[in-house]
């Protein structure tokens, strides 16, 4: 992968003292994952190019991605873009090999290094997600002329239109420190992606490196969001530094005007997810339910609010994924619960549509946002096993309404939910599938509206209550 | 138990103990209990409380410790009886309560208990005590303890001891000896050969004739009644029990069978018939039930005494034998593994009646849980009991009861050649009260209304405790882990097609040994070479497809999907892990119409026997199902290396230019320029646009199964003219080209390596190399390989990345490892053939289900996935 730095001052070749980096010498330096090579395709004093030339070993970049390896491809250590397309590895390199140049100094030409130059950085395979606007939208309010021109997926199949990759090239005065540091951290933030974990001095790296020009950034919390791989607690602390730096050099007070898009979307979905919980709960309360079965239990939020019931003497949570019962592990700290508490919980690997002893013996079972989950031509699985067989006294069923999706910008015309919902139903779809499952297995059902009842479309969650 | 109290007199007294069970050694501290101990039995065989005050305090005299001490007795003893160990326990055990406790552990574990009582005087003790460094036992102790002894010694007896000896003063207990005996199941030493019995219910003509089918000349009194059977090459018959009751002559199996037992040529435990028969005849109230009033009266024709031998007979028959060495179990109603060679009531129940829990169905028989699916041990366990219409190895156990009486069949099992031998019964003796059904089969079945598609999350090995499953396959068991399991139920439950449709998943395979060739990963000779060393001399050469692998079910109507598969439905295409393989319901319709017009008009309904077939191939192109993956994965890899490096190429040449060294940079970015081209070339011949059917081609290489029948017999000669004369009737089909390779002959060898650089050298894949006779082809050692793939130099580009053939990456790739990968080749293929032969024979979805649950857990394995 290449970087170029053209400057186009008098004397040009000077961006050899600001870069560290002798116009007529062909350096390299290793990396972890590589080698970059630092050479100079034209020096001249109106115009001055350096080529920084990462090569990527893909054997030692295999060695070392273990752990960030997409799990979905399992060739992807073999086939990958990382050897080509510049991202947080060429990040890396620039912070290495120009190490002294990112940090503004410059012994030579002090000056220089403080000046706002007329520079040129070309990079031909980017990999943006978002596609060129994103790319003109994180730079241009850094005072940068941008060029962002796709990159065709493959010439040989000219149907398939344009990859995910851009070719870049920025234009303007900048000093070359600040230019650098921009790269440095938006090139990961493009890309979405880092080749190593990111750990908590990543939010060192950040403040250090844009704490001068991200507090003013339009974009600032989507670039810290995904510099710091989503992790929430980093982005607070990233957050709170830069607001801190912000104040100490009296840049003018902007409160971050946007909230990272996931983090409002995981607030607003709490409130009906509660809301469900809840109804949940007064449905297993008004039947007595003192030992309850949370089938698909997922990472164990019901589960933890079912242990909170001091009414409910058991609790048992089954999830087909071995992920899902970790991950609830973890959320209920089973490892650090009391004797008398875990005494209550059993957790374990189970499946709905399996035939399990373990399922008998409760009071009550809830599927809670379950059955949408489950191809339809499973469902009959299901009713048998949870109806039929561990058959407690109250089943208590909540799925989506298909109906109420006309209230949520976006899920017209028949779009679901979430990516995974094989099926949404209307009232009429659920009143007729709990209707024919009561009768069939000698249970009487009521149905409830879960959240705001809206007159057209009814509630946005719809719960049945099956008791024999 | 008869437990017994040896007097004082006489010397050199010999104490019997059960060589597998708990021995207690009984006196005051200072009786010498540690020095009998030590002659008596190895020092592993004792568990000392003081040594055990010792581990947990570092002192043997801290009296504080005594609680956690004696938790650690129990709990080693419980260890090693579990283990079925002799375990001596050497503590003062003079209190009633602590000899309690250990005789409940000994029950616990289902094996008995022994006292050996040190009787010394107080003077004795504590003369010894005082010699003693190491401890200090004030008298008073002493005293305190013999009173305690010397209270319960009276009624020791009532204690739960299968022994109990009592030794009086020094002079006794140095003269004593120990001598281990054996339980009365323990015949170990018995290693065959077998001939085991299933239940003959008083059908005495069919037990003659299966005694004479296996080879035994019966032997006749003077009236001509059939009194014992003796086998020329010494074989030992043993019964499972319920030999009378229901038919016609149940003195004259019993005449036969006492008369073998006692010339040593039969062995025979108990059923629950000969149970309630002892009841009957001493004279208890049990109900004339189940045949036993047919017996009854049978016997009051016999001769005077005759009834008495039956009942002594009766009587001494004990529950279980564990033969062979302990790899064989023989019991009435079957056994679990921690009963295995132990005694106690529980064990005798189970096993005369099976693992049942005092529910009744709804004939009013006792409900009977599935011990069977659940059994893991790796004894083999032979029984009877529950009436089945087929025996079958379930889980290393086998079901021998073929209801005879009820007109079904006697069956004797050859052990240990493991063949079964049966003769017909000569008439319904007697009506059954309820259906026979598989034994091990739940109430389901292919098309059932009840229960549709619905298994038992046991027969995968979920229920988390720890040990998986073990599938019993024609060609070996086939262990599948825990962990492996658990990995493939979420995609089973959320991803899969119905159950039902899913009667087979394709094995993976593992590619040939890597290349002696250093410029290359894989080439047809290691194959070649691969197959002659495992004696399979005639292999074929089929040309690899590059698409998504399919198997499609096709039904020549909706009543063959109802019968067989699921109703309303035709047919299904699913994916290699069993998910469906198209998303758009109907591209599936398509593609299953026109294979279903083309088996039509190909004839192959009537030639196959059949309405409904189901075809194992590869569904092209491959970017009808992987274009999303092409797209994000291999073409993109292409745009960033055709955007990046040409760049570089015109750096480096100003750079160049300039009067710059870079030495080899320049050659090395070419040359990756080179890379992606032939890169890029590989994966667009795999690309081409279809829309819904629309473009589809389908190259089936094997039928898999039609009503009644697998084809896994069959030779691939004969799946390749399927699948031609199929494709000259069904556009959709393509052909296979192919190659019969005599793997021995040098020439035809050569040729093979020819053909394979053809077809890889016009953008081929490959080919998979596999035995000529097909998918059952027999190896050196078991199963042969069901298939080797030979990748073609450019195809790899694929796998291993564009720039994998140069020499420096090329070199590190060869250390690749094939073990794993071929072993678990075999492994999945012993599974798809075993769940095939099940689907044809017709047996519950959850026995089909078992082993293709086993082929995705197994596919959770962590392998490399470049092979």
């Amino acid at each position: 992968m290449l970087l170029t730095i053209t400057a186009r001052f008098r004397p040009a070749t000077d961006l050899g003292y600001l870069l560290h980096k002798h116009p007529d010498r062909v350096q390299e330096f290793a990396q972890t994952h590589g080698t970059a090579h630092v050479f100079y395709p034209e020096a001249g004093p109106d115009a001055c190019t350096a080529a920084l030339l990462l090569e990527v070993d893909p054997d030692r970049l295999r060695r070392a991605r273990t752990h960030t390896a997409a799990a979905s491809f399992a060739l992807a250590s073999y086939v990958n873009d990382r050897p080509y397309a510049a991202s947080s590895l060429m990040s890396v390199a620039i912070g290495d090999v120009f190490r002294t140049a990112l940090k503004g100094r410059c012994a030579a030409r002090p000056d220089l290094a403080a000046t706002a130059l007329p520079l040129t950085l070309e990079l031909p395979a980017v990999p943006c997600r978002g596609g060129p606007d994103e790319a003109h939208a994180l730079f241009e309010p850094l005072g940068w002329r941008v060029r962002a021109d796709p990159v065709p997926l493959d010439p040989g199949l000219p149907d398939w239109g344009d990859s995910r990759y851009i070719s870049l090239t920025l234009t303007g005065e900048q000093r070359l420190s600040e230019a650098l540091s921009h790269l440095y951290v938006l090139l990961p933030v493009m890309d979405g992606a880092k080749h190593y974990w990111v750990a908590d001095d990543e939010v060192d790296k950040l403040v250090r490196n844009a704490g001068g020009w991200l507090a003013a950034h339009p974009l600032r919390p989507r670039i810290t969001s995904r510099y710091l791989a989503r992790r929430r607690h980093l982005h607070r602390r990233a957050d709170a530094r830069i607001d801190a730096l912000g104040a100490l050099e009296d840049l003018p007070e902007e409160a971050p005007a946007e909230r990272p898009p996931e983090e409002e979307a995981r607030e607003r979905e709490p409130t009906l997810a509660d809301r469900r919980a809840g109804a949940v709960l007064s449905a297993l309360r008004a039947e007595g339910a003192r030992t309850v079965l949370d089938l698909g239990c997922g990472g164990g939020q019901l589960v933890r609010r079912l242990l909170d019931d001091a009414g409910i003497t058991r609790v048992t949570g089954a999830d087909p994924s071995a992920d899902a019962i970790a991950a609830a592990h973890r959320r209920l700290r089973t490892a650090r619960m009391s004797e008398r508490e875990s005494a209550r919980l059993d957790l374990f690997c189970g499946s709905a549509v399996y035939r399990d002893p373990r399922f008998r013996g409760h009071d009550a079972a809830v599927l809670m946002e379950v059955v949408e989950h489950l191809d339809p031509w499973r469902l009959p699985a299901l009713e048998y096993v949870v109806f039929g067989d561990a058959a407690p006294r109250t089943v208590v069923v909540t799925t989506p309404n298909a109906e109420y999706n006309a209230n949520y910008p976006g899920l017209e015309g028949g779009r679901m939910r979430h990516p995974d919902h094989r099926f949404e139903w209307t009232r009429a779809d659920f009143a007729a599938w709990a209707g024919r499952v009561a009768a069939a297995h000698g249970y009487r059902v009521r149905l409830l509206p879960v959240g705001p009842e809206d007159a057209a479309t009814g509630s946005p969650t719809q719960m049945g209550v099956f008791t024999r | 138990m008869s437990e017994e109290r040896e007097s004082a007199e006489g010397a050199g007294r010999v104490l019997r103990v059960p060589d597998a069970g708990l021995v207690l050694l009984v006196g005051v501290s200072g009786s010498g209990k540690s020095t009998a101990a030590a002659r008596w039995f190895r020092p592993t065989q004792v568990v000392s409380s003081d040594a055990c005050r010792a581990l947990v305090s570092d002192d043997e005299n801290d009296l504080a410790a005594t609680g956690d001490a004696f938790e650690l007795v129990h709990a080693i003893a419980a260890k090693r009886l579990k283990r079925r160990l002799l375990t001596v326990v050497d503590a003062t055990s003079v209190r009633k309560d602590d000899r309690a406790k250990l005789v409940r552990i000994a029950k616990e574990h289902d094996l008995p208990a022994a006292a050996v009582v040190l009787d010394v005087s107080e003077g004795t003790a504590n003369k010894r005590n005082a010699e003693r460094t190491d401890r200090d036992i004030p008298p008073r102790v002493v005293a305190r303890q013999r009173r305690d002894l010397r209270r319960d010694l009276k009624r020791m007896d009532r204690e739960g001891f299968r022994r109990l000896h009592v030794l009086r003063g020094e002079e006794e207990i140095d003269a004593a000896r120990v001598v281990p005996e054996r339980s009365w199941n323990d015949k170990r030493d018995l290693a065959g050969p077998f001939d085991i019995i299933g239940d003959v219910h008083g059908c005495r003509a069919e037990l003659e004739e299966l005694l004479g089918k296996l080879g035994y000349g019966i032997e006749r009194d003077g009236g001509g009644r059939a009194v014992g059977a003796h086998h020329p090459e010494g074989r030992t018959a043993v019964f499972v029990g319920d030999l009378v009751d229901r038919g016609p002559d149940s003195p004259g199996v019993l005449r036969l069978a006492m008369g073998m037992v006692e010339a040593g040529d039969a062995l025979c435990v108990s059923g629950n018939h000969e149970a309630k028969l002892v009841r009957a005849l001493k004279g208890r109230n049990v109900k004339r039930t189940h045949g036993l009033a047919e017996t009854l009266d049978q016997l009051a024709a016999e001769d005077e005494g005759f009834s008495a031998r039956a009942l002594e007979f009766c009587d001494r028959l004990v529950s279980h034998y564990l033969l062979d060495g302990g790899n064989l179990v023989v019991a009435h109603a079957g056994l679990k593994e921690s009963y295995h060679g132990r005694s106690s009531g529980r064990v005798r129940s189970f096993a005369l009646y099976g693992d049942t829990s005092g529910e009744t169905d709804e004939y009013g028989l006792p409900v009977r849980h599935d011990w069977a699916a659940e059994y893991r041990g790796r004894a083999a366990v032979v029984y009877g009991h529950v009436p089945t219409p087929e025996a079958e190895w379930v889980n290393n156990t086998l079901c021998l009861d073929t209801g005879c009486v009820f007109g079904g069949r006697l069956t004797a099992l050859r052990y240990p050649e493991r063949e079964t031998a049966a003769v017909d019964a000569h008439a319904t003796w007697y009506e059954p009260t309820r259906p026979l059904r598989p034994a091990a089969a739940p109430a389901d079945t292919a098309a059932g209304a009840e229960a549709p598609g619905v298994v038992d999350a046991a027969v995968l090995g979920v229920l988390g405790r720890g040990d998986g499953t073990a599938v019993e396959t024609a060609h070996g068991r086939v262990r599948v882990p825990e962990a492996n399991a658990l990995a493939a139920l979420e995609v089973m439950s959320r991803f899969a097609a119905d159950p039902r449709w899913l009667l087979y998943l394709p094995p993976t395979m593992a590619p040939a040994p890597t290349s002696a060739d250093p410029a290359l990963l894989e080439r047809p000779q290691e194959a070649f070479e691969r197959f002659r060393a495992d004696g399979v001399a005639r292999v074929v050469c089929q040309e690899k497809h590059m698409g998504s692998r399919a198997v499609a079910v096709v039904c020549r109507d909706a009543e063959a999907a109802r019968r067989r598969f699921v109703p309303g439905a035709t047919g299904a295409v699913y994916t290699r892990t069993g998910r469906p393989f198209f998303s758009d319901p109907a591209a599936e319709r398509e593609v299953l119409e026109e294979l279903r017009a083309g088996l039509t008009a190909s004839g192959a309904w009537e030639r196959l026997g059949t309405d409904w077939v189901a075809l194992d191939g590869e569904m092209l192109p491959w970017s009808a199902k992987a274009e999303g993956l092409i797209r994000e994965q291999y073409a993109a890899v292409g745009a960033a290396a055709r955007a990046a490096l040409p760049a570089a190429a015109g750096v480096l040449e100003r750079a160049a230019g300039r009067g710059l060294d870079l030495g080899a940079l320049g050659a090395r970015v070419a040359a990756a320029q080179e890379d992606t081209e032939a890169f890029s070339a590989v994966y667009r011949r795999y690309t081409w646009p279809t829309e819904g059917a629309a473009g589809l081609r389908y190259a089936p290489f094997a039928v898999l199964a039609a009503e009644g029948a697998a084809f896994t017999g069959r030779d691939h000669l004969w799946h390749m003219r399927f699948t031609e004369s199929l494709a000259e009737h069904c556009p959709l089909v393509r052909t296979t080209r192919y190659l019969v390779v005599d793997a021995t002959d040098p020439d035809a060898v050569a040729e093979a390596v020819r053909w394979w650089e053809g077809l890889t050298g016009a953008g081929g894949e490959g080919m998979v190399v596999k035995p000529f006779d097909g998918a059952e082809a027999a190896g050196a050692k078991g199963l042969a390989q069901p298939g080797l793939k030979v990748r073609g130099p450019e195809y790899l580009r694929i796998i291993y990345g564009p720039d994998y053939l140069r020499p420096e990456r090329l070199e590190g790739l060869r250390g690749r490892s094939l073990g794993r990968k071929a072993s678990l080749a075999l492994r999945e293929h012993r599974l798809g053939l075993e769940s095939l032969a099940r689907h044809a024979r017709g047996e519950g979805l959850a026995r089909v289900h078992e082993p293709v649950f086993g082929v995705l857990a197994l596919e959770s394995e962590p392998v490399d996935p470049r092979l």
